[in-house]
């Protein structure tokens, strides 16, 4: 066991921050990082006997092994059923914004939206033409393992086969001369270890128009909630009709510089019904959907009453000099979904 | 509201007539063209090359479809955010280009343009990308094809629903927030 644990605290680290940044057919990306981390070998990790074709044991302690193979599968599976289909709590917060939306434009659009989810899924045709950039949310057990290709290059065959096979469009591209990756890698991948020996992975194709029209900021402390409150609607504001109104409003506040934007873009894997656990959290989110909804940017931006479906909000402390805030701006297609192993 | 029906390749005073909030239907040929194909585009008038298509009454439509699946023409096929093509716009305007759709708000140049050489800026619905691919009926990608998606493509479409955002006049259907 407690060679296990110096294996696990060694090598995973190393692994994600190894992994994360390679890519199959697109060398030049972050060559130089991948460089400068020195490889580790699991093969002479001490102590690890592989026993049978599903579990890794060492004295008492054992592994539970996921076949990439498997993993590859269901998540090509996820991808396709995400791309096509709208959530159903988004599906609901679509359906009672047109009963309550006042504009007659408006309510056209929502009407759009609806029938658009209805005839993509009937079709298979994907919901929206910018099939995003691939965002993975991993929680996976420190007592789970995936056999082969690993985690991180089973993600990326997944999302190429799905996107080639689902016809859905690429998207990436290197950030300099433009050009096309030609398989919308690389993926995104934010990876949790935690307890246990499951693997949850949750999948959230995130548009270019939303995506573009979000924000960061460091405050400082004494900037506070009403700081918070104003740099959102601030941020919606200035995103106008930009990002395919009516929008989701992720919100990250603490954390450090990076991790703001990455727990505004979490709190955009929280179901529209389900209430936040955070009591304060919860408040602030009411506060600003109804201050949101009384911007006359409307659906489509032409106007109305419901430009925003919901406000989801993560917490997490952050250093005492800072009060970071990302705000994560989520477009009417607002897809996402989740497969657990 | 009953939408206007627009025949490409549009002329000027069909330009005129249409208002800030107008419906419109587009039926005949219209060019998908977005970011790279755009800066492309700049730079071969840069050098005094031709463009890939006549942009005098031309509609250009900001997309990038996903590939047509077996049996279609196209896959899905909404806009994309229009204020990104606002540093190449203006000059295309200047050169005949009739009509740009896409979605969001645009510059004060972009807008400039349109009231200086008469033209107009349309919407189509951003996510409705399935249900406007049904609009379309022919696809064929005419340059850049290495851009993949942001190849330019010229697209037959069949009564396409939009909205007058912008017209010539310096009518804006946007409310101010
Ligand atoms: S912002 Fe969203 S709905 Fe709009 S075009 Fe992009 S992905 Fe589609």
């Amino acid at each position: 066991m407690m060679f296990l644990c110096r294996w696990l605290t060694r090598a995973c680290p190393q692994t994600f921050f190894d992994r994360a940044h390679l890519s199959a057919g697109t060398p030049w990306i972050d060559a130089g990082l991948s460089s400068l981390m020195p490889a580790v070998s699991h093969s002479d990790s001490p102590g690890i006997k592989k026993e049978s074709a599903n579990s890794l044991s060492y004295e008492d302690f054992t592994m539970r092994i996921i076949s990439a193979e498997r993993l590859r599968q269901a998540v090509e599976a996820l991808i396709l059923s995400v791309s096509r289909s709208l959530p159903s709590d988004v599906r609901a917060a679509l359906q009672s914004a047109l009963a309550e939306e006042s504009s007659v434009q408006g309510r056209e659009i929502l009407r759009q939206l609806l029938a658009n989810a209805d005839y993509a899924e009937a079709t298979g045709l994907p919901l929206c033409q910018d099939t995003g950039t691939a965002v993975f949310f991993v929680e996976m057990g420190e007592d789970a393992r995936i056999d082969g290709a690993g985690l991180q290059a089973t993600l990326e065959t997944a999302t190429r086969n799905a996107y080639a096979s689902g016809y859905l469009r690429n998207s990436m591209c290197h950030p300099l001369t433009r050009a096309n990756t030609g398989d919308n890698t690389p993926i995104s991948l934010h990876l949790d270890l935690v307890a246990g020996d499951g693997l949850r992975i949750r999948f959230l194709p995130k548009g270019g128009g939303a995506e573009n029209m979000s924000r960061c900021a460091m405050f400082a402390p004494s900037r506070g909630i009403s700081g918070i409150r104003d740099f959102v609607l601030d941020t919606v504001r200035q995103a106008g009709p930009n990002p395919c109104p009516p929008i989701i409003v992720g919100v990250g506040v603490g954390g450090t510089f990076d991790l703001a934007p990455t727990i505004a873009k979490k709190a955009l894997l929280m179901p529209l019904d389900m209430p936040n656990p955070d009591p304060d959290a919860a408040a602030l989110e009411a506060e600003l959907l109804d201050a949101i909804n009384r911007m006359p940017i409307g659906p489509g931006g032409l106007g109305g009453t419901r430009t925003c479906l919901g406000v989801r909000l993560l917490l997490r402390p952050c250093h005492i000099a800072s009060l970071p805030v990302a705000v994560n701006i989520q477009c009417n297609a607002a897809r996402r979904g989740e497969i657990c192993l | 509201m009953s939408a206007i029906h627009l025949t490409t390749p549009l002329h000027y005073e069909d330009l005129q007539k249409l208002k800030a909030g107008d419906r419109v239907t587009l039926s005949g040929i219209i060019f998908a063209a977005r970011d790279v194909a755009h800066r492309r585009m700049i730079e071969a008038l840069d050098r005094g090359a031709p463009l890939p298509f006549e942009l005098d009454g031309a509609v250009i439509y900001y997309v990038g479809p996903t590939p047509p699946p077996p049996g279609l023409p196209i896959g899905s096929a909404g806009p994309t955010t229009s204020y990104r093509m606002d540093a190449y716009a203006p000059r295309l305007y200047a050169l005949g280009l009739a009509a740009s759709m896409g979605k969001g708000k645009r510059s004060a140049e972009l807008r400039a343009a349109l009231q200086k050489y008469g033209g107009v800026y349309l919407g189509a619905t951003g996510g409705a990308a399935a249900l406007l691919a049904r609009h379309i009926t022919a696809a064929e990608v005419i340059a850049y094809p290495e851009l993949g998606p942001e190849a330019i493509r010229r697209l037959t479409v069949d009564k396409f629903p939009a909205i007058v955002i912008y017209d010539a006049h310096g009518g804006d259907v946007f409310p101010p927030i």
